[in-house]
């Protein structure tokens, strides 16, 4: 069987749910003839034509809120950012808007609408190709915020998010796009949103992230495995917002030692709530501190490798955090 | 000869109803000034000296059939559409069985899925977007509908005005804009907010059919906007319609205009006002009789005095309510 790149996974599901259901069409910059600046729509536009297919017009607030306007009318649009970090015009149409719909007109209208963006550095992409923001719209309650970690996940997830009658934002990680590949299963790929999933079982360390960190962590804990007898209990959030609060406290209570690791910067990021709901329901089977693992608190990440690399949580960074804790 | 209305083949009967809710808007929204003043509802925000373009935009759509995505002081349009007096005073007194929110929202944040009137919030001209997603959405699903959206002239100041009308005009989506110019953003008035003759102008820029038209003129208004409501069904794109009235009351129940504009020109407006001069109209046709218009009159009254009574006694939504409708099923999937 073939390997599938994460973002073949990505085309695959936007494919498939197009095929399936005719209230599917997608919305972006450069997502028509060109097929996206990273290809995540290549071959769509020459399948379902440039009605289901749409280029639009550079403008993020419109592209958010046009397709709030067509999931209230009762499409299921896909809205592509193209960079993350250009989501910010749109952030009034997707946390007053978007999040608010079903709640602010008492269940009568809502809002299904998924928004593609994606996030994340380590490709050269300086301050504004590059962030992490999805600690931006984490406490939006009627939002849901989701971040595959692998390709599996990643078609699993956005076929989820399609057919989800809430908003969701879906954070793909850029440097994930050609660098994770797995052979997919014949039969459709559903993947629960608001489920963690637990990618190692393990009894010395429990570590909790999401997005490319899962990828590191996992290649960390092996070496870490052959080299010092650690054992990793690794948990994928997936979905950031809200928080799979039973799966992390459940991790947090096996081991009582605790890695929690994002890219984003430390302050205010997702890790910090679910450090939040391990203090306030494991405290006393805690064997160690919860230790963080994050970015750097600058306020973007900069373009020169030398600056790049220092800001990046990495394998290394992770290897040496896993020990450390292990060792506590 | 035919009379103006006739001209635009509006019947007799057409312009009386037109009047009737022009009149049901204006004394819905004198008696919630009422019981503001009397401590029984804390907000107001108001529809006086609009009533007319709001009605008259209204009836130039198909309204079994049109989307509306109205903004805070279109009470003349939500009654057009299809909301009741009672319906209107459940949002004002903010009780559960208010259509619009179930008293979640403040006053005048209309939407009414079964009669395909968008949701609306707070932060001004969302709504763009919005009415022009829903355009794409009927061209996707062979609907015939029109989607019709307004807001103040202030409020064409936003990004999300431009870009929505920008995205409109590119797709030539069935789409009518219209902007009720009442020459006051709260305080500041049009000259500290634009810089261009009208506001339709701005039309030209984004390559969509633009026009200014006198809001107190129902006559004019309809027809300006039936012209644009054929331009929308006959594939021609969207179209700019600015409304120029005056707001004759304070921005809101909680504003005291009296801060940035003088009693004199709020009382020469007065004089301008449409509801007036249609009135006036309505009579030397003979059309509205002093026995219809005292009829109109106290039926309006009793239909009012038994909306506020009902909204009155009306329960609020229970505590346990205040976490439902927060995702589609409790909890997540």
């Amino acid at each position: 069987m073939a390997q599938v790149t994460y973002i073949e996974a990505i085309n695959q599901a936007m494919t498939e749910e197009m095929e399936r259901d005719q209230r599917v069409f997608v919305l972006g910059e450069d997502v028509g003839k060109r097929g996206g600046v990273f290809r995540a729509t290549d071959g769509l536009y020459d399948k379902f034509g440039k009605e289901r297919v749409i280029d639009a017009p550079l403008a993020e607030s419109a592209i958010t809120g046009v397709g709030i306007g067509a999931a209230m009318y009762g499409m299921h649009p896909i809205a592509e950012i193209q960079f993350a970090d250009f989501i910010l015009p749109a952030v009034n149409q997707i946390i007053s808007e978007a999040a608010k719909m079903r709640y602010r007109s008492n269940g009568d209208w809502s809002c299904p609408i998924t928004v593609r963006a994606p996030f994340g550095g380590g490709i050269h992409g300086a301050l504004y190709h590059s962030q992490s923001i999805e600690s931006v719209f984490a406490n939006q309650p009627g939002l849901k915020i989701v971040i595959p970690s692998n390709p599996k996940d990643a078609k699993g997830l956005l076929k989820s998010a399609i057919r989800d009658e809430d908003p969701v934002l879906f954070f793909e990680h850029k440097k994930a796009y050609r660098l994770l590949k797995e052979e997919l299963p014949e039969e459709e790929v559903l993947t629960p949103i608001g489920k963690a999933n637990q990618v190692l079982q393990g009894d010395d360390i429990t570590v909790i992230t999401y997005g490319l960190m899962v990828h590191y962590a996992k290649e960390a804990a092996k070496e870490l495995s052959e080299e010092k007898g650690v054992s990793v209990n690794l948990i994928d959030l997936r979905t950031v917002y809200p928080l799979d609060q039973e799966s992390i406290i459940e991790a947090a209570n096996h081991t009582g030692k605790v890695l929690l690791i994002t890219e984003d910067n430390k302050e205010g990021s997702i890790i910090g709530e679910v450090s939040a709901i391990i203090a306030e329901h494991c405290l006393f089977e805690l064997d160690a501190p919860i230790k963080r693992l994050a970015g750097p608190d600058v306020p973007s990440m900069p373009y020169a490798s030398t600056l790049e690399k220092a800001f990046m949580v990495n394998q290394d960074k992770i290897k040496d955090a896993m020990l450390e804790l292990a060792l506590f | 000869m035919m009379n103006k209305h006739e001209k635009l083949g509006l019947s007799d009967d057409d312009v009386l109803e037109m009047y009737r809710l022009i009149l049901t808007a204006r004394r819905v929204d004198e008696r919630m000034w009422l019981l503001n003043r009397a401590g029984k509802i804390p907000f107001v925000v108001s529809c006086q000296g609009q009533e007319v373009q709001q009605v008259a935009a209204s009836f130039a759509l198909n309204r079994d059939r049109d989307y509306s995505a109205p903004y805070y002081r279109d009470v003349g349009v939500v009654l057009a559409m299809g909301m009741t007096v009672k319906e209107l005073m459940l949002q004002a007194f903010a009780k559960a069985e208010d259509p619009n929110s179930g008293g979640r929202q403040m006053p005048g944040h209309f939407g009414h899925k079964r009669l395909r009137m968008l949701s609306g919030s707070s932060p001004v001209t969302t709504q763009v977007p919005h009415a022009v997603g829903v355009a794409l959405a009927t061209r996707l699903s062979n609907d015939p509908a029109v989607s019709f959206v307004t807001l103040g002239e202030g409020s064409s100041n936003q990004g999300d005005f431009h870009e929505g009308c920008n995205f409109a005009a590119v797709h030539k989506l069935p789409v009518i804009v219209m902007v009720e110019n009442n020459q006051y953003a709260i305080s500041v008035g049009l000259g500290d907010q634009v810089a261009c003759e009208k506001i339709s102008d701005r039309a030209k820029g984004y390559g969509m059919y633009g026009e200014t038209v006198d809001g107190n003129d129902p006559f004019d208004v309809y027809r300006a906007v039936k012209e644009a409501h054929d331009r929308a069904k006959n594939q021609e794109g969207p179209s700019l319609i600015e409304a120029v009235s005056y707001r004759l009351t304070p921005h809101s129940s909680d504003d005291d205009d009296s801060s940035y504009r003088s009693q004199e020109e709020v009382e020469k407006a007065k004089e301008n006002d449409g509801l007036i001069h249609f009135r006036n109209y309505l009579k030397e046709q003979n059309i509205l009789t002093d026995e219809v218009e005292e009829e109109i009159e106290t039926k309006l009254k009793e239909e009012i005095d038994e909306a506020t009574d009902y909204a009155d006694q009306a329960p609020y939504a229970s505590e346990d309510t205040l976490y439902d409708h927060v995702y589609q099923t409790k909890g997540v999937n």
